[in-house]
């Protein structure tokens, strides 16, 4: 289980985020949802041990979390993978560090390749892959350690539609099958809906959490049906309270 | 034959046509030698076995300076890329020594090591030691933060792992650059320790000689062989570098 527990983060004199305090159950898949700003992606730093918070703490299974450790993986919006290394070896890259031979850690890996449709490019560099591809060696090189949490930033918000689409199908059948606790941030309303078992929803700075939406659909979730709308626009109004009091904000300071 | 080399080849054999005409006209072997002459020359300096013992020593001038080069200006640009600390000691040291051109240490090269071979290679290492170290410590200092947050997550922990596994491959491709830049600048100064007599041989020093002697195509002959040698250096080093090092940088790995 991991447990957020009471948790401020402050830069300088900034509270970016407030009290926040979240109890996420194994294998549970959770997005969190916000405003632009809102601090969502700090938390998720936080968690991985990237940052520190500055009141509270953080525990996986009742140990606190203080810096970045294998129990816990990350995918980053922008992929970061190794550019100077081809696919295979980028995939392998927390083997490696877990000491596992070289040599060893490919032909484990090499497996993983092919369902991901990667296979023939596994010589091959990122520069020369398409943000999709690149996003599935790094969701494999992130589970390949084999964290019990997984951290997601924002990881398809680069992708086109369709992509995407296809991104969050084969992200749930891999989670499927080895259920991982899932943090997954993103924008989008349609994104949370279509993968969450409970979507989370931040306030404006300081992030505080706003809601929580828990959604017991089952999956495959068919994105245009009733109950699937039903909840969409649930989260939406959510959202957009938040959104009018942002707004309402931003032209108060203006006047 | 392709189009293009066609092309380099008739600009080439113009040239020394058109060289070779010029020095006809003027008839003065002092103000410009001959082409033919020049030839004649090369054929004499390389049957006599000078060629091979100049540049023997003159490779082994460069050779002291870049390595030592090499070797103290790589660890010094790493650790100014990698720590704030580090970079905040020593590079106003740098910037103090740096922009005082290599020949300047001449005198005081002769006064510590003599004249010895090892003048030329001190005054070779002063003349590559801050390209290497500052484009090292561009190349270190340029690694995106992610990559780096990226490897802790991964299990990538200690600043030395992380040196090894990011910072130093993502910075290899600047190193490279540096290190060619500099064998520019090394070779210059190669020359020039050369002139004040660190040897009786060597590339730098024969072409003082020659012209002492007032033998202009001799002194010819020694500058187009400096040239041809940097040039084959860079050459070979571009090879190693892009074929064996560099294949991940974009657009090199699917042009060959």
């Amino acid at each position: 289980m991991l447990q957020i527990n009471n948790l401020n983060k402050k830069y300088d004199e900034l509270l970016v985020l407030e009290d926040i305090n979240l109890e996420i159950a194994d294998s549970e898949f959770i997005c969190l949802l916000g405003p632009s700003g809102c601090g969502k992606t700090t938390l998720l730093r936080i968690v991985a041990g990237l940052e520190q918070a500055t009141t509270g703490s953080i525990t996986l299974n009742n140990q606190t979390v203080t810096s970045t450790n294998t129990c816990i993986g990350m995918v980053f919006q922008e992929y970061a993978l190794f550019p100077w290394r081809n696919i295979l070896d980028n995939a392998i890259f927390g083997l490696e560090m877990k000491g596992v031979d070289k040599e060893t850690a490919r032909t484990k890996t090499r497996k993983y390749l092919r369902p991901l449709g990667l296979e023939q490019f596994e010589k091959s560099y990122p520069h020369e892959l398409s943000g999709g591809m690149k996003q599935r060696v790094a969701i494999l090189r992130a589970l390949l350690i084999k964290p019990e949490v997984l951290l997601m930033d924002e990881p398809f918000g680069a992708l086109d539609a369709q992509t995407r689409n296809q991104l969050q199908t084969e992200l749930l059948k891999i989670w499927n099958k080895d259920k991982k606790t899932v943090l997954f941030v993103t924008h989008s309303v349609d994104e949370a809906v279509y993968l969450a078992d409970r979507v989370i929803i931040f306030s404006n700075r300081p992030g505080k959490i706003r809601k929580m939406i828990e959604i017991n659909l089952p999956r495959p979730r068919d994105r245009t049906s009733m109950e699937v709308n039903k909840i969409r626009n649930k989260v939406l109004k959510a959202l957009g309270a938040e959104q009018e009091t942002h707004d309402q904000n931003k032209t108060n300071t203006n006047q | 034959m392709p189009h293009g080399r066609l092309l380099r080849l008739i600009s080439f054999a113009g040239a020394i046509i058109i060289w070779e005409i010029a020095a006809s006209v003027i008839n003065n072997t002092l103000f410009l030698p001959r082409f033919t002459e020049v030839i004649q020359t090369f054929y004499s300096v390389v049957a006599s076995g000078d060629l091979l013992r100049d540049l023997f020593e003159s490779l082994m001038h460069f050779g002291i300076g870049l390595g030592l080069g090499i070797i103290i200006a790589i660890p010094i640009g790493m650790m100014m890329g990698w720590s704030r600390t580090a970079d905040n000691i020593i590079d106003p040291l740098v910037e103090l020594v740096r922009p005082i051109p290599p020949i300047a240490w001449i005198p005081f090269a002769i006064m510590w090591l003599h004249l010895t071979h090892y003048t030329a290679g001190f005054i070779v290492f002063i003349g590559v030691v801050f390209p290497i170290l500052i484009n090292t410590y561009a190349g270190f200092k340029d690694t995106p933060h992610i990559l780096i947050e990226s490897a802790r997550v991964l299990g990538c922990r200690t600043d030395r792992d992380l040196i090894k596994k990011v910072a130093l491959p993502y910075a290899l491709p600047s190193i490279a650059t540096g290190v060619r830049i500099a064998m520019g600048v090394g070779w210059m100064c190669v020359v020039a320790a050369e002139l004040f007599g660190v040897s009786n041989h060597g590339l730098g020093y024969k072409i003082w000689w020659y012209k002492d002697l007032h033998q202009m195509d001799g002194v010819l002959t020694y500058m187009l062989i400096l040239g041809l040698v940097s040039l084959t250096i860079d050459q070979i080093f571009r090879q190693i570098i892009d074929e064996k090092l560099l294949k991940w940088k974009t657009g090199l790995v699917r042009s060959k």
